[in-house]
């Protein structure tokens, strides 16, 4: 007997790996790495996805100010995931809906959230949650968007609507069974769905590695039969180039797609006194650093001459002004009632709620 | 009307939601060309296509993610989960996600989502397919709790649960599924939700039962009739909330209260009953409260339940010790 193994499960591992490069149109040195893509884009374009990315980043800086001076509650840093997240939320229409994580506010906002209404989410207030976007509020449930972003696109789907759902998760967020479920259950209906998993390398603490021996995160679509594709994630251009196709494809009947951003959380998970320092070095981060898209992008501009640093910081200001009248406006929201509460628990109050309620209101008239 | 089991009348109350409404869709395992693992769902693919009911692929998260996301964009989910002690794999969609939406928006977005799903004990079944688990889901503010203890009921209850904006668990007891007729009027009628029934008028005890227990409650009521000891029934029909003005009414009358529950005595449906008398209307009784309920062990085997459920028998011994205090 010969002592070839009737399956060769080592080689079957290996080909696991034989993945193809992440997509890329704009590399960490500002060179153009996709000429067909890039020159698809205007020089408009090419600002408007500045001005994004710097939005996001003011945005962040504000906020973790405000984070400073004791004026937000729960907030999840962004910076560093500027070209992922607004490159993938540029790609939806206004009649797509959102199924954020908790790292995916400003997606929520430039989806139509206000900036007011994204504080008041980040106090607890549930003002912020009255917006009129077709968007869930941002999801603390890593796994369950995933599961519900199957069902809204059923649900958009039986409407006959030109609509798809957007959903996002980390790379954490892969390890839980309920985003296979939602995959699976999108490829197995066909819906018109696009799971994005935004790859930042850390679930807290925990690295990527650790989450899964799968070489990449894409291949987590392959077992539910539905295309996925990693993308450099701190290159807007590709982000929303993979995003618009994986839109294109997905309306035109074919089914979800799922896309895997490379990108990396600079800071701290959250601003609620989670230090990076404690599981990752300088020296892993640095590299990463260095790929920030906003680098990149602005050299491009700079070098066509559509940007200065007196126009980003002019912008910044603005942006940053925006931002305070913003928290002033959420400062100036009446706190919510334990009445209210009761009330809106159900639509048609229980008989045992109609006199907690009454004694809630007795209480607050005083 | 017709002379129809519980499982007919459920079938009955989903022809006319799905007739009724447009939006109404039902999905889960096997409810499609199989009509559901008891035929509750029987012909109603047949009746109204793959669009409206279809068959989903084996996870109950997924199934239930699926209705909050259907629920979100304008339909009206009635999921089914096959055995109830399968709803553990989908506990964040009902208590994380879709009893909080309302909450979460203010009424601006909701989940009118049905879920019907079998449970409860004395057929015999795999373990996981006949747990008691209301306990679980009745503690969960948001979510409304069902459980008819009859056909006639079962239909009524089930139409109100899909015509409510707010999600229900709408629980059938397996028991009761073919061991029960009752007259089902044709066409639409509704039972109410959040209101007790009183199942049986009688002076000088109460019970309060819900689900297969109302029918033990009866038998004892039927029971002691013949020694002239008159038994109010009252059946709860929706385990939460709990229409406490109901039990109220009864024991002001009687004086006595026993309650009665299949599921395991340990923070539950009875012990809640038994705290808002407890609270609001001790001073009605003359004797303490009586309760019934099955033992603070894991649900048993199939070959447990028949020693371990509490029956008519261990109900009337209860009774009567109240009666004699």
């Amino acid at each position: 007997m010969a002592n070839k193994p009737i399956v060769d499960f080592e080689a079957l591992k290996n080909n696991l790996s034989n993945v193809s490069k992440p997509i890329q149109v704009l590399n960490e040195k500002a060179e153009i790495t996709d000429q067909e893509v890039f020159d698809s884009f205007s020089d408009d374009d090419l600002v408007e996805f500045m001005k994004k990315m710097v939005w996001e980043r003011a945005l962040h800086e504000q906020t973790m100010n405000f984070s400073r001076q004791g004026r937000m509650g729960f907030y999840a840093p962004t910076e560093g995931e500027e070209a992922s997240e607004m490159g993938t939320v540029l790609a939806m229409k206004k009649n797509d809906y959102l199924l954020p994580a908790y790292r995916d506010v400003p997606q929520l906002i430039q989806h139509g959230a206000t900036v007011t209404q994204a504080y008041l989410w980040s106090r607890g207030h549930v003002a912020g949650n009255k917006f009129e976007a077709r968007s869930m509020m941002p999801q603390i449930i890593i796994g369950a968007a995933y599961d519900e972003a199957a069902g809204v696109a059923m649900g958009l789907k039986k409407n006959g609507e030109d609509a798809i759902a957007f959903t996002y998760t980390g790379d954490g967020g892969t390890s839980q069974g309920d985003s296979y479920e939602g995959m699976n259950f999108a490829g197995a209906f066909k819906v018109p769905a696009l799971f994005i998993v935004q790859n930042n390398g850390f679930a807290i603490s925990t690295p990527r590695a650790k989450q899964t021996s799968a070489p990449t995160l894409a291949q987590k679509a392959v077992a539910a039969g539905i295309p996925s594709i990693q993308v450099d994630g701190m290159d807007i251009l590709a982000c929303y180039a993979v995003a618009k196709a994986a839109r294109e494809y997905i309306t035109a009947g074919n089914g979800p797609v799922m896309i895997e951003t490379l990108t990396y959380r600079f800071g701290a998970h959250s601003s609620a006194g989670d230090d990076p320092k404690r599981y990752r070095t300088k020296a892993e981060e640095q590299p990463w650093f260095d790929k920030d898209p906003l680098i990149r992008l602005r050299k491009v501009l700079e070098d066509k001459g559509l940007w200065s640093e007196e126009q980003e910081d002019k912008l910044v200001d603005e942006y940053k002004a925006s931002f305070k009248e913003a928290i002033k406006e959420a400062d100036a929201v009446p706190e919510d009632k334990v009445s209210d509460m009761l009330k809106r628990t159900f639509e048609i109050p229980t008989p045992e709620m109609k006199k907690e309620i009454a004694k809630f209101e007795a209480k607050e008239s005083k | 009307m017709a002379k129809k089991t519980y499982i007919q009348a459920i079938t009955d109350a989903l022809d006319i939601v799905l007739e009724d409404d447009p939006k109404t869709l039902i999905f889960g395992e096997d409810v499609g060309k199989n009509g559901g693992v008891f035929r509750t769902t029987q012909g109603l693919q047949e009746k109204y296509g793959e669009n409206r009911v279809f068959d989903t692929p084996l996870a109950e998260s997924g199934i239930l993610g699926l209705a909050t996301g259907l629920g979100l964009t304008g339909w009206r989910p009635i999921p089914e989960i096959q055995f109830m002690g399968f709803s553990l794999e989908a506990v964040d969609q009902i208590i994380g996600q879709e009893a909080r939406m309302r909450f979460r928006f203010d009424g601006l977005k909701t989940a009118p989502v049905t879920i019907r799903t079998p449970y409860g004990g004395g057929t015999h079944t795999a373990e996981m397919h006949a747990d008691n688990l209301e306990n679980i889901f009745a503690s969960t503010p948001g979510l409304r709790v069902v459980m008819p203890s009859n056909p006639y009921d079962a239909k009524g209850l089930l139409i109100s649960s899909v015509e409510n904006n707010d999600p229900v668990l709408f629980m059938e007891n397996l028991k009761l599924y073919r061991s029960m007729k009752d007259d089902i009027p044709d066409g639409k009628y509704t039972v109410p939700l959040d209101k007790a029934n009183v199942a049986r008028e009688g002076n000088d005890i109460t019970i309060v039962a819900y689900g297969a227990e109302v029918n033990e409650a009866l038998k004892v009521a039927d029971d002691l009739a013949k020694k002239n000891i008159s038994v109010e029934v009252i059946d709860l029909r929706t385990v939460s909330p709990i229409d406490t003005d109901t039990i109220f009414k009864s024991i002001e009358k009687t004086h006595k209260v026993v309650i009665v529950q299949e599921a395991q005595k340990i923070a539950g449906v009875g012990a809640q009953v038994a705290s808002a008398i407890a609270e609001d209307a001790v001073l009605s009784l003359d004797a303490p409260i009586g309760r019934v309920a099955a033992p603070n062990s894991v649900y048993p085997f199939a070959l447990g339940e028949d020693i371990w459920i509490p029956r008519a028998k261990e109900i009337e011994e209860k009774v009567n010790e109240i009666l004699n205090y």
